[in-house]
């Protein structure tokens, strides 16, 4: 039994570590940017959360609401005033850009509500659900739920709407996008928007267990082995990273010597690029010349 | 006269020596009933040809006929599924990739891959590495026979600029230069490289008609004055016409005709392939 | 306006161009040889850690600015030079032999990483170096029969043949003295043929193999190298620190490394110098604006990597090409003045094109 429960910690984990790859792979996908600031994003919808649901004492749903609709607009501004203005430059200038606004981020977060670890009231908090002798915390079948839900909502979003298949042209060739009318600068905003989004409903999923600091946006770090797995490329794969990395690293804290939990991620994510170092469901193919 | 290639069943020149017959030197290069599969795609298909040491051969054939294929065989960028590359004797179907140009193979690209951010001199200087021993000890503290050697690669390179008239462009980089000077610098960096044998992919494609004179005659002279074998893959007929001495034509990965421009533009399966029959 | 009139070959090859550069290095040689006399031990403490960063920029500069491969986990290359040359030196072994031992140890890693990282691209091979680097830093907690782990390792002072170097200005010249080894190493290695197939690899890797680089073999020199350089770099850092422990190598460092490198700017040893200048000014530059911003921004922790973020944010919206670019841009004025245009400089615009097809 312990070894389920176990399991079950481990999918949870593993949800989060999802969700915060699913923004990762979404803004890819459709931008072809890595954004390194993807946790921090996590970070301030779940202070955002806090300010609305703690400090401001609204109900959870609403404040749950405000907080991603706000981090949905924060999206939007920084693609359309920051990132907008370096789309042709080599992938690399993407990188620093965006591992720069992580530290901005962090810093900001510091400076507004201070560095201590700070919580708010949800309706998971502590509360279980027993089935027989496995004990489920509400705050992981939270984040199960969650993950579903939204996973599924965003594969109908991408393969059946026009706005979906408008992103995959903009992301395949931006010049042909742009000839086909594709507003592709809006276009690409809306990702950031629908990232951050994303990002938010991971960290006020996850705030039960890990708490509000400035530092839990380094949790994307982690995500980064989910999202290679999935070869950034498929969302169900991107989900599926993250579960065999949370599960992995649940199984590992309990089974290996300590250390191995706070590694085991990248070594799977390391031991994935060296068998197929394009990802296990990448969409990467040979330049012709 | 003509004789029937059991193999291939197309018409093949008269008198066309086969590889390694005993009074004939060994063709510079040889292709043996190369193929190369790309999923269930047939790109080359059992293709066999031979280049002289000193002729220029070309290939033509309608897009995806498999050209620049071959030419990606040869430098070792696809793993062929059958068939076997000979160079000067020796079976390089399978070396490394980066041997190929210090054997004496070196090639253009359809789309030019040039140095972006370097300069024209950097670019042809890097032409010279198969030429070169680099040892990185040395280097790092630039002993006198690294710089004897340097000056050496720099004076070889000189004569390139020289033959292809580069002069003006030396120190420019080459993302502010026009594309028919970009093409002449893609040239330029591989013959630096010493070859036998020069790959050209589309040497005309994207030049009008006055830079396309000026490539046939570079052709030539690099034929005449520094000896080396080329083969050219080329849409633009007149040009294959004016310099090559055989010709081989493709299409879906397979040989349609081989032997002399006139023979190969007269061939009728070639006339159908590029034009279309006039059977219902 | 100046123009150079080159009259034979070695004007191209040699490192000082011309007359103009040997007056400028000279004085700056001079002034840097000097510094300890005029300055007050703390400057002169902080000129060397610009020293360290410098070399660990070099090192990290080889192998992003000029072969053109990522790598976000530099830290950890830090990490094992400083931690192999305090074990070495806490055993007995005099200083110059334990220093280039560490840079060695370094380069095992170095190649260790390089051997699978040849067939990764672009923001795989980033993200594996990553978490090689998070791997490492577990590695120094866990083994604590080596590292102490957490409870660090304090750092007995260098010695050079039985003599302790324990004053500022002893360890100011050391620090000098390698920088200047290392830059002029890597100044010779760039106009070799070794640095072109560097350079070569990093704009088109299909065309340089096609001429006959060895892609394998040269990726696996540049991270050698690379690690080797920064590898010495942390040997340094560990005896300025004088106490090492896990988190001085941390992702924060090594994050710290890559913007240098970008705000100095990309692709010559200048830039890497002016970022290591830039990131050892920042703290001072702080201290003195603490006086001019309001209290309540000057009193927050992590103001420094904060303000750092919105430099780089601002250098690669404004001026990608960093520091030394705008140095050239100023300097291109002056040389061409009064014919100067600024469309020279101007970026082309240009359009995503996927890299998925590469």
């Amino acid at each position: 039994m312990e070894l389920a429960q176990l399991i079950v910690g481990g999918i949870a984990q593993g949800c989060v570590y999802g969700l915060i790859a699913l923004g990762f792979v979404l803004i890819y996908k459709a931008t072809e940017m890595v954004n390194f600031a993807q946790g921090d994003l996590m970070m301030l919808g779940a202070f955002l959360a806090l300010t609305f649901i703690g400090t401001m004492g609204l109900d959870y749903w609403l404040g749950f609401l405000l907080a991603a609709l706000c981090m949905g607009l924060l999206g939007y501004l920084l693609d359309a005033l920051v990132l907008r203005r370096i789309i042709g430059q080599p992938q690399f200038a993407i990188v620093i850009l965006t591992i720069s606004l992580g530290f901005l981020f962090r810093s900001a977060a510091g400076f507004i509500w201070g560095h201590e670890t700070q919580v708010f009231e949800t309706p998971f908090t502590n509360r279980i659900i027993a089935l027989g002798e496995l004990v489920l915390p509400l705050e992981s079948i939270s984040m199960i739920a969650g993950t579903v839900v939204l996973a599924g909502l965003l594969y109908l979003f991408f393969n059946y709407t026009r706005i979906g298949n408008a992103m995959q042209a903009a992301s395949q060739n931006q010049l042909a996008a742009y000839y086909m009318g594709i507003p592709v600068k809006r276009i690409n905003s809306l990702i950031w928007a629908l990232s951050a989004i994303v990002a938010t409903i991971a960290g006020v999923l996850l705030s039960p267990v890990s708490l509000v600091d400035p530092s839990i946006g380094f949790l994307g770090i982690k995500a980064f082995a989910a999202a290679v797995v999935g070869g950034f490329g498929s969302l169900a794969g991107t989900v599926l990273g993250g579960l065999i990395v949370g599960i992995s690293e649940t199984l590992a804290g309990r089974y290996l010597p300590p250390g191995f939990k706070e590694i085991v991620a990248y070594l799977i994510m390391l031991g994935v690029l060296l068998v197929r170092p394009q990802g296990l469901f990448s969409t990467i193919q040979r330049k012709k010349v | 006269m003509n004789e029937i290639d059991a193999r291939n069943g197309v018409r093949v020149e008269a008198g066309a020596r086969q590889p390694g017959t005993a009074e004939a030197p060994r063709p510079l290069f040889e292709a043996h009933d190369i193929s190369v599969s790309f999923g269930g795609i047939r790109a080359v298909d059992g293709v066999t040809f031979d280049v002289k040491a000193g002729e220029i051969f070309a290939i033509v054939g309608p897009n995806g006929a498999g050209k620049s294929t071959i030419f990606n065989l040869i430098s070792r960028i696809y793993e062929p599924t059958a068939g076997r590359l000979y160079f000067e004797g020796v079976d390089i179907t399978r070396v490394a990739p980066h041997t190929i140009a210090r054997r004496g193979i070196a090639r253009t690209f359809q789309n030019i891959e040039l140095f972006e951010h370097a300069t024209v001199l950097e670019n042809l200087l890097i032409g010279r590495h198969c030429r070169a021993h680099p040892n990185i000890l040395a280097e790092l503290l630039f002993t006198p026979r690294v710089r004897a050697e340097e000056l050496r690669h720099r004076a070889a390179v000189e004569e390139v600029i020289d033959f292809l008239d580069l002069a003006n462009y030396r120190d420019q980089r080459i993302s502010g230069l026009p594309y028919g000077v970009r093409k002449v610098v893609e040239l330029a960096r591989a013959l630096c490289a010493e070859p036998k044998l020069l790959l050209l992919d589309e040497p005309a494609s994207g030049l009008n008609t006055e830079e396309t004179e000026e490539v046939a005659f570079w052709i030539e002279d690099i034929k005449n004055d520094l000896g080396i074998t080329i083969i050219m893959i080329e849409h633009d007929m007149s040009l294959v016409s004016a310099v090559s001495d055989r010709v081989l034509a493709l299409n879906n990965g397979r040989t349609l005709a081989l032997g002399t421009p006139a023979q190969v533009q007269s061939d009728p399966a070639v006339i159908e392939a590029y034009l279309g029959s006039d059977a219902p | 306006m100046r123009i150079l009139f080159k009259t034979s070959y070695l004007d191209d090859i040699r490192l000082i161009r011309h007359g103009g550069y040997t007056l400028w290095y000279g004085a700056l040689a001079a002034a840097l040889l000097a510094a300890p006399l005029v300055l007050a031990e703390f400057y002169v403490g902080e000129l060397s850690q610009v020293f360290i960063l410098a070399i660990a920029g070099v090192g990290l500069m080889l192998l992003i600015g000029y072969t053109g491969l990522a790598s976000l986990g530099h830290g950890a290359f830090m990490a094992i030079g400083a931690y192999t040359n305090t074990y070495l030196i806490t055993k007995g072994v005099p200083f110059l032999v334990s220093f280039p031992l560490a840079g060695l140890a370094a380069l095992a890693a170095g190649i260790a990483v390089a051997l699978p990282a040849n067939r990764m691209t672009g923001i795989y091979l980033a993200i594996a170096t990553l978490a090689f680097s998070q791997i490492v830093e577990q590695v120094v907690v866990r083994w604590e029969s080596v590292t102490r782990g957490f409870q660090g390792l304090p750092v007995p002072p260098p010695d050079l043949l039985g003599h302790p170097l324990t004053r500022a200005w002893e360890f100011y010249y050391l620090c000098l003295a390698v920088l200047v080894l290392v830059v002029l190493g890597a100044a010779n290695l760039i106009r070799s043929p070794t640095g072109r197939a560097m350079v070569a690899i990093r704009d088109s890797e299909i065309s340089a193999q096609s001429l006959g680089v060895n892609l394998v073999r040269y990726k696996t020199i540049a991270f050698g190298l690379s690690a080797f350089v920064t590898g010495l770099a942390g040997a340094l850092l560990g005896h300025k620190l004088k106490f090492i422990s896990p988190d001085a190598f941390n992702i924060i460092l090594s994050i710290q490394l890559l913007l240098m490198v970008v705000v100095g700017g990309l692709g010559s040893i200048h830039g890497a110098i002016y970022g290591a200048i830039f990131v050892g000014g920042l703290p001072q530059a702080i201290a003195l604006m603490r006086d001019y911003l309001p209290g309540a921004i000057a009193r927050t922790p992590g103001l420094e990597p904060g303000l750092f973020g919105l430099v780089m944010i601002l250098v690669v919206l404004f001026e990608p090409l960093g520091i030394y670019g705008r140095w050239l841009k100023i300097k291109a004025y002056f040389d061409y003045f009064p014919l100067y245009r600024r469309a020279t400089f101007k970026r082309q615009r240009s359009y995503l094109k996927t890299e998925r097809v590469r």
